[in-house]
């Protein structure tokens, strides 16, 4: 018997019909479409999944209804505001933080909420922030310069 | 999703490439300059371009570009992009030659219909084979410009040159044609039969330059599809039923608790056995409902016996290289030292996992692969079916990661199989689980070297038997008079599948030879750079040893408790030299990597940025191979089925890495995908033994093996 459920997915109220056992992956990616989030261990290894779930970070693979239900979501779909890159976004293409690219969603969304927590941390706190992501290309030490360069524009800012 | 809208989805941020049957494609593809050219007439490659055939001429070609009508330019390659950043550097030499800025390219790969045939992106071959052709092509469509343009400003060619995407008359800048207006209305379509004349090093403004992928921006948005990403009207998931242990032959199915799951629906073929659903969970779930009896086989060795196993099952071998005579280089050797190395089965470990897209219309099949081979796909999905092959099309696609994992692509067989059979669209991702069994693992090794040195450090004797590494990159570099490089192979040593992973076997086989080299320096207290640079053959090994030596600081002093190792090899047409730093705890037989060093000579360097992101990322996944990773497995039982027991290089134990590149900007350019992650397992071996005097003969070297070989 499915239910409908409602949460708030980059700033928009979305009602989904789910059965109540799906993860939080497969209705981004699978019933609202939004496939920038990725699949890559389905067991919370790889953070590659990874989006904010109420300012936090979350790996939506392992992020059931409890727990997004009527939650605020941010994906990579919602960071960027409308053409403008977000500093993060900005910084991971300046430093070239990627090659294959199938992990930088779930990079990106953990720097934002790793910044969202610590908006100056040091090159230590990123590495051990970060250090549940993997990268399997080995982009890691580009990855952190972004994040470090990112961190010092939006601190700057604030 | 409209059905037209899924056909306009292939890097559609990048570019828009048309939707064109391949054989129709020049004659429907619109106006502007046409250039195609094959790889085999330019005798760049044998048998690397696809076969001729007499009656279509026109599909024997390996690429091509056009000029369009607004002035862009589409190159078509067959190859794919999966993060090596040929996406990039193969637009840099087409917009070299042809006068253009980079952002004028529109890079079109990997697609069977629009491109024309490739045999597969591996073995680090685009940046060596496709360069020089596309840069020819481009080459010869400056000419055709230039000789329009004579035309229309009434000036001889020899007064006329081509910049910025226009040509101009020399001295006089002001009268200028641009690309645009000389392709207006004009389709000339030329087939590069010969080399034209290409531009000297000095005179490159862009091949050289560092740029920075142009792929990063749909890549850091989420914009970027991968073939997971396709979703079709009306498309359900499969999920496969997979035995426990691999080579299982299936015996009953057992599909009666499938009726608990509304809307599930069973696929059998042969041993293919899967669940499909419209929604993935529930596709899973019944599928671990089907109770399927299989008749496994027998297991004949497991992760500490194999090497054992190879050594009495694997007898036949055949002679790679020899010269002198063993018995002299005996004689002449004042110390003999043998030692037999190890390494265990790897995984790819892409973060993308094997997935196909699919759907079929009319027989016809198109389909969305993670694959490295589009057109062996192609042809593979043709023969399952039994169909011609351009009722098969593999549509373009990024990949996330490859390594050489994906050149085989089962599942694409089976998503499509699921679709002919359940008359659906079908979208198959394999689950990681399934992904750490069919996968098709870098093989184990066992490696038996014997080595000869006289008082004076001279190498007199080397003796390399190979067992299922492959010979890649063996060709002996050091002096050795008398040698003899052996390989053991059989088909059917292995528990499961294996293939390529990024250098295939060179990895191994430069792991043992550069620490055995390190081992033999030792035996005579040599110094081992000193040792290497003694005993090299080749003038440009040795100049890359001494750039990696000085750029390293080799001679610099060490923190207590810190190692230094030195591994040289060849891959690809490239020369590596990697010295590493670590730093061993004793107490825990942990190994730290502090810092890397790694200088190559790969000729020419098209974009140098874009080889040092390679190289670095070479080097950051080839730590895993060395320090981290092993497959555990006991026959065809995989026991490592999740990231959470398969370690890899991460965040924390990434060193400060540093790439230097030998200047040779007038020769060919030479493999960078590969190369440099061959050397990383030697020279940390060696630094290891550097830092703690434990010499660790097998790959990964785990704390548990450095403190077993720990001196006491």
């Amino acid at each position: 018997m499915k239910q409908t459920m409602n949460f708030k997915l980059n700033g928009k109220q979305v009602s989904v019909a789910i059965n109540g056992d799906e993860s939080l992956l497969t209705v981004l990616r699978d019933y609202l479409d939004e496939t920038g989030t990725k699949y890559s261990c389905g067991l919370g290894q790889c953070g590659a999944c990874t989006v904010i779930l109420n300012n936090q970070t979350a790996q939506s693979c392992m992020t059931y209804v409890d727990q997004f239900e009527n939650a605020d979501i941010i994906t990579i779909e919602g960071l960027s505001n409308n053409n403008e890159l977000h500093p993060i976004q900005e910084a991971f293409v300046a430093h070239d933080a990627l090659q294959c690219g199938y992990c930088t969603p779930g990079m990106i969304m953990n720097a934002y909420g790793l910044l969202l927590k610590n908006p100056n941390p040091s090159r230590e706190e990123i590495i051990s922030g970060m250090e549940g992501n993997l990268c399997r290309c080995g982009s890691y030490n580009r990855i952190v310069d972004a994040i470090e360069s990112a961190s010092e524009k939006i601190f700057k800012q604030q | 999703m409209e059905a037209d809208k899924i056909n306009q989805l292939y890097f559609s941020d990048v570019n828009q490439p048309i939707r064109y049957d391949r054989r129709k494609f020049l004659k429907q593809l619109g106006r502007g300059i046409i250039v195609i050219f094959s790889l085999s007439e330019l005798s760049l490659l044998e048998g690397w371009s696809q076969p001729t055939n007499a009656q279509d001429q026109e599909i024997d070609f390996n690429a091509y570009l056009r000029v369009k009508e607004d002035g862009r330019v589409d190159c078509y390659t067959g190859k794919i992009e999966m993060g090596q950043g040929i996406i990039t550097s193969l637009a840099q030499a087409l917009a070299e030659e042809l006068e253009v800025t980079l952002d004028q390219v529109d890079m079109v790969m990997g697609d069977t219909k629009l491109c024309p045939y490739d045999a597969g992106t591996w073995g680090s071959l685009t940046t060596r084979f496709a360069d020089p052709v596309i840069r020819a092509a481009a080459a010869e469509a400056r000419e055709i410009l230039i000789e329009i343009a004579s035309e229309k400003l009434a000036e001889p060619i020899e007064n006329l040159e081509a910049a910025n995407g226009s040509v101009y008359v020399k001295g006089n800048p002001s009268r200028k044609i641009d690309y645009a207006a000389l392709t207006k209305g004009k389709k000339i379509v030329r087939s590069l039969t010969k080399k034209p004349e290409l531009k000297k090093a000095e005179d490159f403004k862009i091949i050289g330059k560092s740029y920075n992928s142009t792929d990063a921006e749909v890549k850091v948005t989420g914009k970027a599809k991968y073939s997971a990403d396709i979703k079709l009207p009306g498309m359900v998931y499969a999920s496969v039923v997979r035995p426990r242990i691999f080579g299982s032959k299936k015996i009953a199915v057992d599909a009666t608790a499938l009726s608990n799951f509304n809307g599930a629906k069973l696929i059998e073929d042969g041993d293919l056995v899967a669940v499909i659903h419209r929604e993935p969970e529930v596709a899973a779930k019944a599928a671990q409902s089907i109770k399927i009896t299989w008749d496994t086989p027998e297991s004949k060795a497991d992760n500490e016996s194999i090497f054992k196993y190879f050594e009495d099952t694997v007898t036949q071998s055949s002679v790679f290289e020899e010269g002198g005579d063993l018995e002299i280089g005996i004689q002449n050797s004042e110390k003999i030292l043998q030692a037999d190395y190890h390494d265990g089965y790897k995984a790819h470990a892409s973060i993308e996992t094997h997935c196909a897209t699919c759907y079929f219309e009319n027989d016809k099949l198109t389909i969305w692969a993670s694959t490295q081979t589009p057109f062996g796909t192609q042809k593979e999905l043709a023969e399952t079916f039994k169909m011609p092959l351009e009722n098969v099309y593999v549509k373009q696609i990024f990949l996330g990661g490859g390594f050489g994992g994906k050149i085989y692509n089962l599942q694409a067989v089976e998503a499509a199989k699921i679709a002919k059979i359940s008359g659906k669209p079908v979208q198959l991702v394999w689950t990681r689980r399934e992904e750490f069994m069919y996968d098709r693992f870098r093989p184990a090794s066992l490696l038996k070297i014997t080595s000869g040195v006289d008082t004076i450090g001279k190498l007199n004797l080397w003796k390399f038997d190979i067992y299922c590494a492959g010979t890649r990159g063996t060709k002996l570099f050091y002096n050795a008079p008398n040698n003899l490089t052996r390989h053991f192979n059989k088909n059917d040593a292995h528990p499961f599948g294996t293939g390529a992973w990024r250098a295939p076997g060179n990895n191994t086989t430069t792991f043992a030879r550069e620490s055995h080299i390190d081992a033999t320096a030792h035996t005579i207290g040599q110094n081992p750079l000193e040792f290497r640079l003694n005993n090299l053959k080749d003038e440009n090994m040795i100049a890359v040893l001494k750039l990696a030596a000085d750029t390293f600081g080799y001679n610099s002093p060490k923190i207590e408790g810190h190692g230094y190792g030195i591994a040289l090899g060849e891959d690809a047409g490239t020369l590596v030299a990697i010295i590493a730093e670590v730093k061993v705890d004793k107490a825990t037989g942990e190994v730290h990597p502090i810092k890397i060093v790694c200088a190559q000579d790969m000729g020419q360097v098209v974009n140098p940025h874009g080889a040092t992101v390679q190289t670095e990322g070479g080097i950051t996944m080839g730590l895993g191979y060395a320090l981290y990773e092993e497959i555990e497995f006991d026959g065809g039982l995989v026991k490592t089925r999740t990231f959470g027991n398969y370690p890899f290089t991460t965040f924390s134990k990434t060193p400060k890495i540093t790439c230097v590149f030998m200047d040779k900007m007038n020769s060919a350019p030479q493999g960078g995908g590969e190369p440099a992650i061959i050397c990383v397992g030697g020279a940390i071996a060696n630094a290891v033994f550097d830092a703690c005097g434990a010499r660790v003969n097998r790959m990964p070297i785990t704390p548990k093996r450095v403190l077993a070989a720990m001196p006491l």
